[in-house]
């Protein structure tokens, strides 16, 4: 058994430690705002946070996420930042199929936490790793700066 | 009147599911409560029991009891902003509040759910969601109104002209008695549907024009969307299914012992293609495939690499092919031409690669199966699992979810995906639910990919420098043959979605043929994002620069000339170029070394026009930044303009993908590309500033989810030559 901190709870999982954290929220903890879309880090669909930083959960063995405060989308709202966040992605507009979402919502809120008036270049370097097919990012872009604007 | 069952024991069994999984579900909460008001869930979470003494006048909406007015959506919500646009219609019509608003997702049933731009087919595709829908919900929605009203004027005892509806209120203004609809909605139900009903005017539109929020957008900011990923039934397998590496290859023989090993593997299956393995979650499943050994029998595997095929093309493109287009005497033009200019042009083949991976559930029973899924074409569908379990379709039920994307991968003519998971639960034989899931890799090699083409163009001009002659000959697979649309969709030889784009080509020019050759070649193929026109826009929009440049005539303003008696073009056309500011200088990079250069380029398709304006850079060592696009769009009534801007901005970054990166290469018959890694993605630094400019129009709607796509490829490679002077012929772009 493997314990976890999940969104502010204590969990056990009996998987195999090299299970990637991904299928661990998703197929064990039914937390399946998580997405799949790559399984090698390169589309970002998955990410989570990790002590409050963004991590890759497709390519996070759980057994790397234990002992660590694991947020996902489901509760990212409970944080002034998430809600902001949130709030900003309705305003704009910003989802279309919504599948990559999650993930953007969560390297967004990371960005966020750090830097509450990022520039474009911030927002490029942070938001790089998470691909959207819809083509949504003049949206994101946006969104994470309404968001600041709530913040600031 | 006739009540339609929307809720039925599987779906309760789905909800109990959901009440049964715990962390995190508990503070999204989507099944423990009813859906917020406004918003779409999903496809069966957002369905409800019908309330007692509900009101349901058509097949399209639903009044209950509760105020609550659900609107049943007969297409995809795949992005494009369906489950927006179509309640819009009905909500419209019956003065709605907009957030007693819901959507569910309709069943599998084409007798109600046809789309009326398919015939009897029900599916989502071609951008016809909200043109085939136009009329049809919004009489919907008046009806509903129209007995709202009789209903309130029987109660009242007042004439029914007397009563008004005002976002959600019913009411007669002379007494001051107001009812809501779910007050009134017991009443309506016991009426006579009206015949006729009267629809507003343009100047009567309280949503249709406005700004009218998203449906989806709060599900899919939370993580409460449900996908078909994350569907989870009472005893659920998951299925990865090791696929040949070569098309048509058979399973010859397999080795499961290493797999059935692995902890949490449940079965191991064999398929006519494949292998399946089931188990109790998707890492088990992958570490089973991961260590299964299978023999393959490449007997009918397809074994040429692109290549190869491209050379093939190039042969046939040097002879006649199938006329699709003869307008005057093109032979007879060239001989006397002051000049001729000839191109050929590359297109390879492009995988969807949308954000989800296909996947499906089915659950098989004796006389029944259910499927959920993005469901995209759900009376192809329902006939092919019927066909792969030995049912009857009318025993198939198909639960629409949304879609993590599609871009027409959904739509497969030949259901291939779906077939697949309900071959394995008849291998199983229905002992567990299945959940089929594809990696991304096995995604991006399944095939029924956008076709290679090859497309070779000769254009004359007369000594002023007027196009007096076009002659196209385009070479690549057809889409339809063999598919239940080949009947309808080839005529004379010709797959109308072959060459849509070239031989509707509209420019004013008197000698003009288009020919097309259908090799046949064992890479499936399909329809993706704009169909014909992803190559036809291109090679047709590139030459026609060409030729302007040849012939000493400005890009733009030919362009327009010869759209004379094609007003909806020139609309576009010169609106797009006014707001870029066509003719100024473009400001100069500050970088040395740097070009800058403008592009334009116009195109029809699905009905719907658009015009781009690319400002592109092009850096010393080659490599391009796209700036800016000025995108105009006249797509008649502007429904939802937000969401039209939305689908401008998508298609232009689905295209710039595809024109910059996008190429799936096979190597002696095997698919090169595997992940995001080699198949690549734009990314958010990449995307270019957009803006949208929708030209004013009171034609009926016409789609957007596509025609963006097509137009962004050539405005960009007609910028790079004006920029640098060099001609891109063949994509993805390489300077």
């Amino acid at each position: 058994m493997i314990s976890l901190s999940v969104n502010g709870k204590k969990v056990s999982v009996d998987v195999e430690p090299d299970t990637p954290l991904l299928w661990v929220l998703r197929d064990h903890l039914a937390l399946t705002g998580t997405k799949y879309g790559c399984g090698m880090a390169l589309c970002g669909a998955c990410t989570v946070h990790l002590n409050d930083a963004p991590v890759r959960s497709c390519s996070t063995p759980v057994s790397a996420a234990a002992g660590k405060r694991i947020t996902t989308i489901e509760a990212i709202g409970t944080s002034r930042i998430g809600r902001a966040v949130r709030a900003a992605w309705i305003a704009r507009d910003v989802p279309q199929c919504g599948y990559c979402q999650s993930g953007q919502i969560m390297s967004a809120a990371a960005l966020l936490a750090k830097n509450k008036n990022p520039s474009d270049a911030d927002i490029d370097t942070a938001m790089n790793g998470n691909v959207c097919r819809c083509g949504t990012y003049n949206r994101i872009r946006a969104a994470i700066k309404h968001a600041g604007g709530l913040l600031a | 009147m006739p009540r339609i069952e929307i809720v039925n024991l599987s779906r309760r069994d789905f909800l109990k599911a959901g009440v049964g999984l715990t962390l995190g579900i508990v503070t999204a909460g989507p099944w423990t409560q009813a859906p917020a008001a406004g918003t779409a869930i999903g496809g069966v979470l957002g369905a409800r029991a019908i309330p007692r003494g509900g009101f349901e006048p058509n097949a399209f909406v639903r009044i209950g009891v509760d105020n609550s007015v659900t609107v049943i959506a007969k297409h995809l919500e795949m992005g494009q902003g369906t489950y927006t646009g179509l309640p819009t219609l009905i909500a419209e019509e019956l003065d709605a509040d907009w957030k007693q608003v819901r959507v569910e997702g309709a069943p599998a049933d084409a007798a109600r759910y046809n789309n009326l731009q398919m015939g009897k087919i029900q599916g989502t595709g071609g951008s016809t969601a909200l043109a085939n829908s136009y009329e049809q919900l919004r009489k919907a929605g008046a009806t509903a109104r129209a007995m709202l009203v009789t209903a309130a004027a029987r109660r009242w005892r007042v004439p029914p002209e007397s009563v008004s509806v005002t976002r959600g209120v019913v009411m007669h203004k002379a007494s001051g008695r107001k009812a809501s609809f779910g007050q009134l909605a017991a009443d309506a139900a016991k009426l006579a549907v009206p015949a006729n009903v009267n629809l507003k005017g343009p100047g009567e539109f309280i949503y249709i024009g406005k700004h009218v929020a998203r449906t989806d957008s709060r599900a899919k900011s939370n993580g409460a969307a449900i996908f078909t990923q994350d569907v989870k039934l009472p005893g659920m397998l998951t299925a990865l299914v090791a696929h040949p590496p070569r098309f048509g290859a058979k399973v010859k023989s397999f080795d499961a012992s290493k797999t059935k090993a692995v902890k949490g593997v449940a079965d191991v299956v064999a398929l006519p293609q494949g292998v399946a393995v089931l188990a109790n979650d998707f890492w088990s499943a992958k570490k089973g495939r991961d260590v299964l050994t299978i023999e393959w029998d490449e007997a009918d595997a397809f074994k040429l690499g692109s290549t190869a095929i491209m050379d093939e093309y190039k042969k046939l493109a040097a002879t006649p092919g199938v006329p699709a287009r003869k307008d005057g005497d093109p032979d007879g033009a060239f001989p006397d031409a002051a000049n001729t200019l000839e191109a050929e042009f590359e297109f390879p083949y492009l995988a969807h690669a949308a954000m989800e991976p296909m996947n499906c559930v089915v659950r098989l029973e004796r006389d029944a199966c259910e499927v959920w899924n993005g469901e995209q074409f759900q009376t192809i569908d329902q006939a092919a699992v019927a066909s792969a379990v030995g049912l009857k379709p009318e025993q198939v039920r198909i639960n629409m979810l949304y879609a993590g994307g599609s871009f027409g991968r959904r739509a497969n003519p030949h259901s291939d995906y779906v077939v697949e998971a309900a071959a394995i639960a008849k291998a199983i034989a229905g002992r567990a639910p299945v959940k089929l899931v594809w990696t991304r890799e096995d995604d991006m090699r399944a095939g029924h990919y956008r076709p290679m083409y090859f497309h070779a163009l000769k254009g004359a001009l007369d000594a002023q420098g007027n196009i007096v002659a076009w002659q196209q000959r385009i070479v690549g697979q057809s889409i339809i043959a063999g598919t239940a649309f080949e009947a309808f969709m080839v005529k004379d030889g010709i797959d109308a979605t072959s060459v849509e784009g070239a031989s509707t080509l509209p420019y004013a020019i008197p000698n003009l043929s288009v020919e097309l050759h259908s090799p046949k070649m064992g890479v499936p193929v399909q329809w993706w994002r704009s169909v014909g026109s992803t190559h036809t826009a291109f090679s047709t929009e590139t030459f026609l620069d060409e030729l302007a440049a040849a012939g000493g005539k400005d890009p733009y303003e030919l362009r327009r000339q010869l759209l004379a008696k094609h007003p909806r073009h020139r609309g576009v056309l010169e609106l797009a170029a006014q707001r870029a500011g066509w003719g100024k200088p473009l400001a100069e990079s500050r970088t040395a070394g740097e070009r800058r250069g403008r592009g334009i380029a116009v195109h029809e398709s699905f009905h719907t026009f658009v015009a781009q304006v690319a400002e592109v850079t092009v850096k010393p060592d080659g490599k391009l930044k796209v700036d800016r696009v000025v995108c105009a769009v006249d797509c008649g009534v502007a429904v939802n303009p937000e969401v039209i801007s939305a689908q401008m901005e998508g298609g232009i970054a689905y295209g710039l993908t595809a024109a910059l990166y996008g190429a799936i290469t096979l190597a002696d018959g095997v698919v090169d590309q595997s992940n995001f890694h080699d198949y690549l993605p734009l990314r958010i630094g990449e995307m270019p500033r957009v803006e949208v400019h929708i030209v004013p129009s009171q034609e009926n709607p016409t789609g957007v989810g596509e025609p963006a796509t097509p137009v962004i490829a050539p405005a960009v490679a007609n910028a790079i030559f004006a920029a640098t002077g060099k001609r891109v012929r063949s994509l993805p772009i390489r300077i």
